[in-house]
């Protein structure tokens, strides 16, 4: 009975994402920017650019600086040094269907290119319709991930109400969500359950440690990422990635995203 | 700041006596570590946990000599420590019951061993576990092993569980946490000490804070640095709310595992505002960025004054929550007599945090080895309760939250009268220090040794990797349908236990 009291008191906690932005959602640090198309003074090329990041995702590419959002773990070093360059985006609508997509603030890729992704990932998961079941797969995380993939199933997130479940058997699954820098000892398990999923099947990468290996990598034991093991359809950056990112991610995959968020 | 800890050189021959005398005298033993010398020896360093301080029994191995007499036949919760000691360095313990692979599971033949103090090895390419043969303890008629994961139902870290069974009932059970192993310790040899605090909170994502401070605390201690009032405080604020977080997720996995699907849903949503909260305070719902060598990057992103008032709403809502939940006999009756770490071999293996606390170990670093906001603030350990079982273990949690919120809302009524830098510029590095916190799981050491400022070891010991080698002795007895629940009640992280 107290329970029951306690939850009405509550009202309807449950986000109203992605019908309507959330207002938590559009205030989170999710990830880094360029403040506008930055030409590198001569003070701030090669050995400067890259002192401010620890993982090397800041760089200087046909003379302007960009960021490697697949790299960036948000320290926020960058930041914190040139605040007139760098700023921390309010937005959790950070995923890309294409590797180059996370490169800011121009994606290395085309627009055909961008589309041509686009068009075959829709046809693939034509047939998911409204229910789509995920299967999590760890591949070296922190353990932060999994806490942040779990809340997806949490009263604010309720990721059953789109239709979307996370499901035990690979048999089940349509998409593999996979977190973890892609330890050497993993690639085996995280190849069975890819091959055991039925086809047409989605890969998302969750976090930067799963797209780059993060800060993490180079290490003996782990493989820089998880593309080497299984072909990436989604990437989702993030140190961990905000659970409105995963569900933005997820959306994107299988096309129930309004077009305004697919970058 | 931490004192120094003492250093005793013995003979590698005369290690593990002089270990067992120091266990038999009282001292705990808190880990053993290598590190790789770059003559070619290795230094095995013995903690030992006694009289308020941390000290070393270190022995040096000459170079090839790669074998000395093992601790674990005299000093038994040693035994995954020599393990990990002959997967990273190729070092044969002598006498040691049962080398199995614990980490590493690759090819000895094609590798040489990753050696952290060293320069890193190249990637591993050849990769060899026997699963033909799964490792059995238990031999009979009708028994059999499930190899649980590493890919399990449901999301949770990657780990295998080798459960021996009739079918029903647990005869044994053993851990393979090898598929996380990420080789973390030879990485921070890349790293300066500045981005090595980055690193540290990736080691174990859900005790950022933790980790962040215990490998600060090592460098601060090394560098003779006293970190200001007003930062040690901002750390106990984000190092309580952090431990609020772990508990409330051990406590929901309990009520999912039970089906409590109501209770599950409140835990969570909890646990959500308070990671919202932790977010509003620095900017990440993890804490991650606030701790750096020498203090804290700035401070609160709120004022105090808001910040207690958040903490309060939270805390009254987790409390009457808490309340209905441990009166709903329904429930009470799964955790009940289920796991059981009897006192007895909880205090044999030096069993730590909540998971000792709930076996009648009295101890925490906060009140032991007072660190940082701790020596302000006072602290006093909750009773520890001695039935041992997965109830036990929930109410130190239920009791941990309670006094959590407690330190932090007085870290937060201090701060707002304190002024003063937030952080203090260490001085180049020479030496080796010890950092020690009580991290949500327990008892966390890191140390850390430096040569010029460079980093050239870190070590981490996280309670995780301390407690999960208990794990298999709370299955007496237990069926199938228990193991959510211990696995739950312990709350240990698999990444901290990887490494």
């Amino acid at each position: 009975m107290a329970w029951l009291l306690r939850g009405l008191r509550e009202g309807i906690v449950t986000t109203r994402y992605p019908k309507k932005a959330d207002d938590y959602g559009t205030s989170f640090k999710a990830a880094v920017s360029v403040r506008a198309a930055t030409t590198p003074s001569p003070e701030l090329t090669g050995p400067v650019l890259s002192r401010l990041c620890p993982t090397a995702a800041i760089e200087e590419r046909t003379g302007e600086v960009v960021i490697d959002r697949g790299r960036c773990i948000l320290c926020g070093r960058c930041v914190e040094a040139r605040p007139d360059i760098f700023a921390f985006e309010p937005s959790p609508e950070i995923a890309s269907l294409h590797r180059g997509g996370l490169f800011v603030p121009e994606g290395l890729e085309s627009d055909e290119e961008l589309a041509r992704l686009r068009a075959e990932l829709r046809d693939r998961v034509k047939a998911l319709r409204r229910s789509v079941h995920v299967r999590h797969v760890d591949a070296g995380s922190d353990g932060a991930e999994e806490w942040e993939v779990a809340a997806l199933t949490n009263p604010v997130y309720d990721l059953q109400r789109l239709g979307i479940f996370f499901t035990a058997s690979p048999r089940h699954a349509d998409l593999l969500l996979v977190t973890g820098a892609g330890t050497a000892a993993m690639i085996g398990p995280l190849r069975t359950t890819y091959e055991a999923m039925p086809d047409p099947k989605i890969v998302l990468a969750a976090g930067t440690d799963a797209i780059s290996g993060g800060l993490v990598c180079p290490s003996y034991a782990t493989r820089n990422g998880i593309g080497s093991s299984v072909p990436i359809d989604v990437f989702v950056p993030g140190s961990p990635p905000s659970p409105f990112s995963l569900l933005h991610g997820i959306l994107l995959a299988v096309g129930l995203l309004p077009q305004r968020g697919a970058r | 700041m931490t004192p120094q800890a003492k250093v005793e050189w013995v003979d590698p021959h005369a290690l593990a006596v002089t270990v067992a005398e120091r266990v038999s005298r009282g001292d705990r033993f808190a880990g053993l570590f290598a590190t790789a010398q770059g003559d070619g020896s290795t230094l095995i360093r013995a903690l030992l946990a006694g009289r308020g301080l941390l000290d070393i029994v270190q022995a040096r191995l000459g170079r090839g000599a790669g074998r000395y007499p093992a601790l674990t036949p005299l000093v038994p919760p040693a035994s995954w420590y020599e393990r990990e000691i002959h997967d990273l360095f190729g070092i044969e313990p002598d006498g040691h019951p049962r080398l199995d692979p614990l980490l590493l599971a690759f090819d000895a033949n094609e590798h040489r061993r990753p050696q952290p103090g060293v320069a890193p090895m190249a990637p591993i390419t050849s990769l060899k576990l026997d699963n033909s043969a799964l490792p059995s303890r238990v031999a009979g008629q009708g028994l059999f092993t499930i190899p649980y994961g590493p890919v399990r139902s449901g999301v949770f870290e990657s780990v295998e569980y080798i459960v021996e069974t009739f079918g029903e009932d647990i005869a044994y059970l053993r851990s393979r946490v090898h598929y996380k192993h990420r080789g973390i310790e030879s990485r921070f040899g890349d790293l300066g000490p500045d981005d090595g605090v980055l690193l540290a909170e990736r080691v174990e994502g859900t005790a950022s804070v933790a980790h962040a401070i215990a490998y600060c605390q090592a460098l601060e201690t090394l560098g003779g640095v006293e970190v200001p009032p007003r930062a040690a405080l901002v750390r106990a604020v984000h190092a309580e709310l952090e431990r609020v977080a772990s508990h409330l997720d051990s406590v929901a996995r309990n009520a999912e595992g039970a089906g409590q699907s109501v209770a599950y849903a409140r835990m969570t949503l909890h646990k959500e505002r308070l990671q919202r909260l932790r977010a509003q305070l620095c900017g990440h719902r993890f804490g991650r960025g606030v701790v750096v060598p020498g203090g804290v990057a700035g401070p609160l992103l709120v004022s105090p004054t808001e910040a207690l008032v958040a903490l309060r709403v939270l805390e009254h809502a987790i409390g009457d929550d808490a309340r209905s939940l441990m009166d709903t006999p329904s429930f009470l009756d799964r955790l009940r007599g289920t796991g059981v770490i009897s006192p007895v071999v909880a205090a044999r293996h030096g069993a730590l945090g909540p998971v000792g606390r709930a076996s009648g170990l009295v101890q925490d670093v906060r009140s032991e080895r007072p660190y940082g906001a701790y020596v302000i603030l006072g602290f006093e350990p909750a009773e520890s309760a001695d039935t041992g079982d997965a109830l036990a273990r929930q109410e130190v949690r239920f009791e941990e939250i309670t006094t959590a919120f407690h330190l932090a809302r007085e870290a937060l009524d201090e701060l707002s009268e304190r002024e003063g830098p937030w952080h203090l510029r260490l001085p180049v590095l020479e030496g080796v220090g010890l950092g020690t916190v009580e991290a949500p799981q327990g008892e966390l050491i890191y140390l850390v040794e430096a040569t010029q400022g460079r980093l050239t070891r870190v070590k981490q010991r996280s309670a995780s990797f301390h407690n999960l080698a208990l794990f298999p002795e709370a299955f007496g007895g237990d069926v199938l349908t228990d193991f959510t629940f211990i696995e739950a009640s312990f709350g240990l992280s698999i990444a901290g236990a990887a490494g």
